[in-house]
C-alpha cells in the first residue's frame, strides 16, 4: 500500500515522427493538489489524455497505477466511472442547455420507465451548486452564465460523477482575477473533502499558492517533482525552459518620441443594446517607440474600445476622433484602419485571429495581400519568401510555412498573428491579451518581438489582465473601469496595489 | 483539444532524396485521390458498356451532356467555400432559358444581344440573392429555398403555360456546335488536333514556369522524373481525348466555353486576391473580417457570379433542347452541389477546388451515361448517385481522420 492515489510509470507516447513521451513518471499523493508544469508541446496535455483514456490503452507504453490497480482504460467513459475526470480548458458545455441538464448529461437521473426525472435532476443539481459555492437556479442556461460560473458547473458536473481526481487544465486562463480565487479556494475546498487535484496551469503565482507539489516536464520527459517547502517561481521557470532566465521581461531602454496616436472623446455604446455605453468618453495617446498599458478588468471596456477603434469592429453609435502624428484619421472599416496604421491583434486567436485550416503562409499574408499582388494576383512566390523570412525572424517552429496553424502551439500560433499584422507595416499596434495562454518561454520571445517593435519607432499599446505582464513591459498605463479611464501611471508610479485600486474603483460620472 | 502539444517539434533534418520523392508522389496522389476515382469509374463503365463509353460519339455526348452541370458546379464550390450554398440555380437556369427565348424568339432580337441580355438578368438575380444574403444577413440556405421557388415561378410567368421553341442557329450552337471542318474535311480535324496541340504546349511551359519560379525562391519542388511522367500522362490523356473528338464532330462549343471557364476561374480561385478572400472567409469568417476582407463585397459578388453562371448554364441547357420549358433545370441544383462535395470541398467552408468541382461533375456525368448506355432505370440511377456523393463525403472525411486533420 502506498499513500499514492496515482503513479504513472515510465509512459512513453509515440506518435509518427515524434516522441511525445519518454519514459516520463508522475506520482500523485492521495489528497493533495499536485501541479504538472511545462512549456506549451512539453507533453502535458498528451499525459492527461493518457491517463484519462483518450488515447486508449495499448497506444502508450508504460503502467497507469490508479488506487493501487493497474488500470487499462479504454476510453473517457471508462476513466470517469473509475473517478478520473478532466476538464479541459476549452468547456465543453453545451450553451442552450440549462444547468442541470448540462450537469447530468449522458448521466441522466431516470425516474419511472426510463423517462427524465426533472424534479429530482434540478434538486440534484441545486445540491452540487451549492457544494461549488455558485448561486444560481439550476435551469439557468449556459449562456446565461459568464466563463468563471460556467467553469464552476463543470467541476459540479465533475462532482456527480463522483470524482476521486479531477484534472483540470488551464482552469483559470480565461478567468478574471475574482473568478480565479473563487476557483482556487473552491479547489482548496474540495481537497478538504478529500478529492484530490491535478492542475495544469502557467501562472506560477496561483501554483505557489495552492499546490501541494508540482512536477515539471519538458520536452515529452519528467524532470522533477518539487515539494511544496521548495517550490519557488525560478525553479520552476528553470525546470521549464531548461535555462536560467535572469528576469522574466527583457530590457527595454525607451526611446519615446513624437505623439503619434491620440484618440479624443471615444464613445461606444452596446451593440444590441444601443443604451448601453460600453466605452465611455476614452481619452489616450501613444507615442513613438512607447509601450502602453490598458490594464481593467474582464468586461471593463478594454477589448471594446480597441475592436470599436478598429473599424467599427464592435458596438454601435460610435464617436471620437483619432489623430495619428497630428491629424485626425478615419478608422471606419477594417480595411480604412490598416491602410492608415492601425493593426490589432485580438484576445482570442482561435476564434478571430487565425484562419486555422490554412497555412501559416496564407495566415501571414491575409491583411497584407495589396502587397504581394498585381493587377488583382497574388505572387505565391514572393509570398512564400516573405513567409519564410517571418518564420525565421519570429522563430516560428513549424516544419515549414505550408504546416497549417491549427496544428501549431499556442505560442507559435501568436507569433504568426503577430508576423500578419507586422507584415501590414502598422504605425500602431494594439496587442489584446498577447501572451494569454502561452508558455513562459515564448512568453519572453513575444516580449522582446514587442520591444523590438517599439525600438523601431511603432506605438504600442498592450491589453492584459496580467498585471506583473504589464508592470513588466509598459512604460506608462492607462487604467479602465467601466469602459471609462480612471487613472494614468508611468511605469515609476505604478505598482499592483495602485493599478487594482483604479481598476475596480467606480468610474467617475 | 487545448494545445497540440505532440504535432510541434518536428523540424528534423531534410530527409533524404529517395523518402522525399516517395512523398511526393503520395502527397500528389492523396491530392488528386477525386481523379484517380472518375479514372475507375471510366474504366468500370467502359468494361461494363463494352466500350461503348470510350466511343468518339459517346465522349462528345458525355461533354455537352453535362457541360451545363459542370458550368453550375464552378460558381457552386466557391459558394460552398465562401459556407454558404446556393439551391436556386435550376431555377435561375429555367427563368433565364425563358427569359432568352422571349428575346431571340418571340422578340426577335439578334442572337448575342438576347444572350447578353439574358447573362446579365442573370446576374442582377444573384444580386438580388446576394444583397438579402450579404447586407441583409439572411442565411444563404434561406433565401436561395425562397429563390428557388420564386425563379420557377418567374420561369412559368415568362413562359405563360407554354414552351418557347426553336431558336436562332447562332444561340443552338452553345449546346449543339461544333468548332468543326473549318479547313474542310478529313477523316481526323486537324483544328482539334491543333488546338489540343497548342494546349499541351501552354500548359507544359506553363507548369515549367512555375516549377521554376518556385526553385528560384528555393522552395521544395518535385523530382524531376516524376514532373515530366506526369506531364506525359497529363499529354497523353488530352491527345487521345482530342483524337475521341476529331474522329467524330470536333470541339464542342461548349467544351470551350468550360475550358475558358476553367481556366479564368482557376486563377481566380487560386491566385486572385479575392480568391483568397473567398477562402479566408469560409476558413474564418471574423479572422477575415478583422483582418480587413470586406465580407459582405465578397459574399455579394460570389452570388452575382454564381447568378451569371447559373444563366449561362441555363443558356446552354435551351440552346441544346432548342426549347425552352417549365421543368428545364429541375435538379440542377443538386448535381451541381454533389459534383462540389464529391470533388473535396467541405461542408463548413474553407475548402474546395474548381478541379474537383469539374472531376466530380465528371464523375456524375460518366455514371449518368455509363447507366443510361446499360440501360438501367432512372430510380437507380438516382439511388447510385446518391450512395456514390454519401461514399464520397465518408471517404474525404475518413481520409482526414486518419490523417490526423481537423
Amino acid at each position: 500500500m502506498t499513500t499514492n492515489i496515482l503513479e504513472m510509470r515510465s509512459i512513453t507516447k509515440t506518435f509518427p515522427g515524434v516522441k511525445a513521451l519518454q519514459d516520463v513518471t508522475l506520482e500523485v499523493a492521495r489528497g493533495e493538489i499536485h501541479a504538472i508544469c511545462g512549456e506549451n508541446g512539453a507533453g502535458k496535455s498528451t499525459l492527461m489524455k493518457v491517463l484519462s483514456g483518450v488515447y486508449p490503452h495499448g497506444t502508450y507504453e508504460g503502467d497507469i497505477v490508479f488506487e493501487n490497480e493497474v488500470v487499462e482504460f479504454s476510453d473517457i467513459r471508462h476513466s470517469e466511472a473509475k473517478g478520473i475526470v478532466i476538464i479541459h480548458q476549452e468547456l465543453a458545455l453545451s450553451p442552450y442547455l440549462s444547468i442541470a441538464e448540462n450537469i447530468f448529461l449522458n448521466n441522466e437521473v431516470k425516474g419511472a420507465f426510463g423517462l427524465i426525472d426533472w424534479n429530482k435532476t434540478n434538486s440534484e443539481a441545486a445540491k452540487l451548486l451549492a457544494r461549488v459555492g455558485l448561486r444560481e437556479n439550476p435551469t439557468t442556461k449556459i449562456r446565461d452564465l459568464g466563463v468563471g460560473k460556467q467553469q464552476l458547473v463543470e467541476i459540479a458536473k465533475a462532482l456527480s460523477k463522483r470524482v476521486k481526481l479531477l484534472i483540470l487544465d488551464e482552469p483559470t486562463a480565461a478567468l478574471n482575477d475574482d473568478d480565479s480565487d473563487h476557483l482556487l479556494s473552491l479547489i482548496l475546498h474540495l481537497k478538504e473533502q478529500g478529492i484530490t487535484s491535478i492542475i495544469i496551469s502557467h501562472k506560477l503565482n496561483e501554483i505557489k499558492k495552492i499546490s501541494d507539489s508540482v512536477t515539471v516536464i519538458r520536452d515529452g520527459k519528467t524532470i522533477e517533482t518539487i515539494a511544496k517547502k521548495d517550490v519557488t517561481e525560478e525553479r520552476i521557470i528553470k525546470d521549464m525552459v531548461g535555462r536560467d532566465l535572469e528576469h522574466r521581461y527583457p530590457d527595454h531602454t525607451p526611446h519615446i518620441g513624437e505623439e503619434i496616436l491620440r484618440v479624443e472623446n471615444w464613445t461606444a455604446h452596446h451593440p444590441q443594446d444601443p443604451s448601453r455605453v460600453m466605452v465611455d468618453n476614452i481619452n489616450l495617446n501613444v507615442k513613438r517607440g512607447e509601450i502602453v498599458g490598458l490594464a481593467g478588468l474582464m468586461g471593463a471596456g478594454r477589448t471594446e474600445f480597441a475592436m470599436s477603434l478598429f473599424g467599427k469592429s464592435y458596438g454601435s453609435r460610435i464617436s471620437g476622433k483619432v489623430f495619428k502624428d497630428g491629424e485626425e484619421i478615419q478608422t471606419r472599416t477594417v480595411a480604412e484602419a490598416i491602410d492608415n496604421g492601425i493593426a490589432y491583434a485580438t484576445e482570442d486567436r482561435k476564434v478571430y485571429g487565425l484562419n486555422l485550416i490554412e497555412d501559416i503562409k496564407r495566415n501571414i499574408s491575409m491583411a497584407s495581400l495589396g502587397k504581394l499582388s498585381r493587377l488583382g494576383l497574388v505572387n505565391d512566390n514572393e509570398e512564400y519568401k516573405v513567409a519564410n523570412e517571418y518564420r525565421k525572424s519570429m522563430n516560428i517552429k513549424a516544419p515549414s510555412v505550408l504546416s497549417k496553424t491549427g496544428k501549431l502551439s499556442g505560442g507559435n500560433q501568436q507569433k504568426v498573428v503577430l508576423s500578419k499584422w507586422i507584415y501590414s507595416n502598422p504605425d500602431v499596434l494594439i496587442l489584446d491579451e498577447p501572451t494569454r495562454g502561452i508558455d513562459v518561454g515564448a512568453k519572453y520571445e513575444i516580449y522582446t518581438i514587442i520591444n523590438r517593435l517599439a525600438s523601431e519607432g511603432k506605438g504600442i499599446i498592450v491589453i492584459s489582465s496580467e498585471l506583473p505582464e504589464l508592470l513588466g513591459i509598459c512604460d506608462r498605463i492607462y487604467a479602465i473601469s467601466e469602459g471609462r479611464i480612471t487613472g494614468e501611471l508611468p511605469i515609476e508610479k505604478a505598482s499592483p496595489e495602485a493599478l487594482i485600486k483604479l481598476m475596480t474603483m467606480e468610474a467617475p460620472r | 483539444m487545448s494545445d497540440n502539444d505532440t504535432l510541434v517539434e518536428q523540424v528534423g533534418p531534410p530527409k533524404n532524396r529517395a523518402t522525399s520523392a516517395i512523398s511526393h508522389v503520395i502527397t500528389d496522389l492523396g491530392k488528386n485521390g477525386i481523379f484517380i476515382a472518375l479514372i475507375a469509374v471510366v474504366v468500370l463503365f467502359s468494361i461494363l458498356t463494352q466500350g461503348i463509353l470510350l466511343r468518339p460519339q459517346n465522349i462528345s455526348n458525355l461533354i455537352v451532356q453535362n457541360g451545363y452541370i459542370l458550368i453550375l458546379a464552378i460558381g457552386m464550390v466557391i459558394v460552398i467555400v465562401a459556407g454558404h450554398i446556393d439551391l436556386s440555380v435550376g431555377s435561375v437556369a429555367a427563368f433565364i432559358g425563358a427569359v432568352s427565348g422571349v428575346f431571340a424568339v418571340k422578340m426577335e432580337l439578334p442572337w448575342w444581344i438576347a444572350i447578353i441580355l439574358s447573362l446579365l438578368i442573370g446576374a442582377l438575380v444573384g444580386a438580388w440573392q446576394g444583397f438579402w444574403i450579404a447586407y441583409v444577413g439572411i442565411p444563404a440556405f434561406i433565401v436561395t429555398l425562397a429563390g428557388m421557388l420564386i425563379f420557377r415561378g418567374l420561369a412559368l410567368v415568362v413562359l405563360g403555360n407554354s414552351n418557347i421553341g426553336s431558336f436562332p442557329e447562332e444561340y443552338r450552337a452553345l449546346g449543339n456546335g461544333f468548332l468543326t471542318n473549318v479547313f474542310g474535311e478529313f477523316p481526323v480535324d486537324p483544328l482539334t488536333m491543333g488546338i489540343a496541340v497548342i494546349a499541351i504546349v501552354g500548359l507544359v511551359v506553363q507548369q515549367v514556369r512555375s516549377r521554376a519560379g518556385r526553385q528560384s525562391y528555393g522552395q521544395d519542388v518535385e523530382p524531376i522524373a516524376w514532373f515530366i511522367a506526369k506531364l506525359v500522362l497529363v499529354t497523353v490523356g488530352v491527345l487521345a481525348f482530342a483524337y475521341a473528338l476529331a474522329t467524330f464532330k470536333g470541339i464542342p462549343v461548349t467544351l470551350i466555353i468550360l475550358a475558358v471557364l476553367v481556366m479564368i476561374y482557376g486563377i481566380v480561385t487560386n491566385r486572385s486576391v479575392f480568391g483568397r478572400h473567398v477562402y479566408a472567409i469560409g476558413g474564418n469568417r471574423h479572422a477575415a473580417e478583422l483582418s480587413g476582407v470586406k465580407t459582405r463585397r465578397v459574399d455579394f459578388l460570389i452570388f452575382v457570379n454564381m447568378g451569371f453562371l447559373a444563366a449561362l448554364a441555363g443558356l446552354v441547357f435551351t440552346a441544346r433542347l432548342n426549347l425552352a420549358g417549365p421543368k428545364a433545370g429541375d435538379g440542377f441544383e443538386l448535381e451541381a452541389i454533389s459534383a462540389a462535395f464529391i470533388g473535396g470541398a467541405a461542408v463548413q467552408g474553407g475548402v474546395g477546388t474548381i478541379g474537383g468541382a469539374i472531376i466530380g461533375g465528371l464523375i456524375i456525368g460518366v455514371l449518368n451515361n455509363g447507366m443510361s448506355i446499360l440501360g438501367i432505370g432512372i430510380e437507380w440511377q438516382q439511388a447510385v448517385k446518391g450512395l456514390v456523393l454519401l461514399f464520397a463525403v465518408a471517404f474525404d472525411v475518413f481520409n482526414k481522420r486518419r490523417a490526423g486533420g481537423r
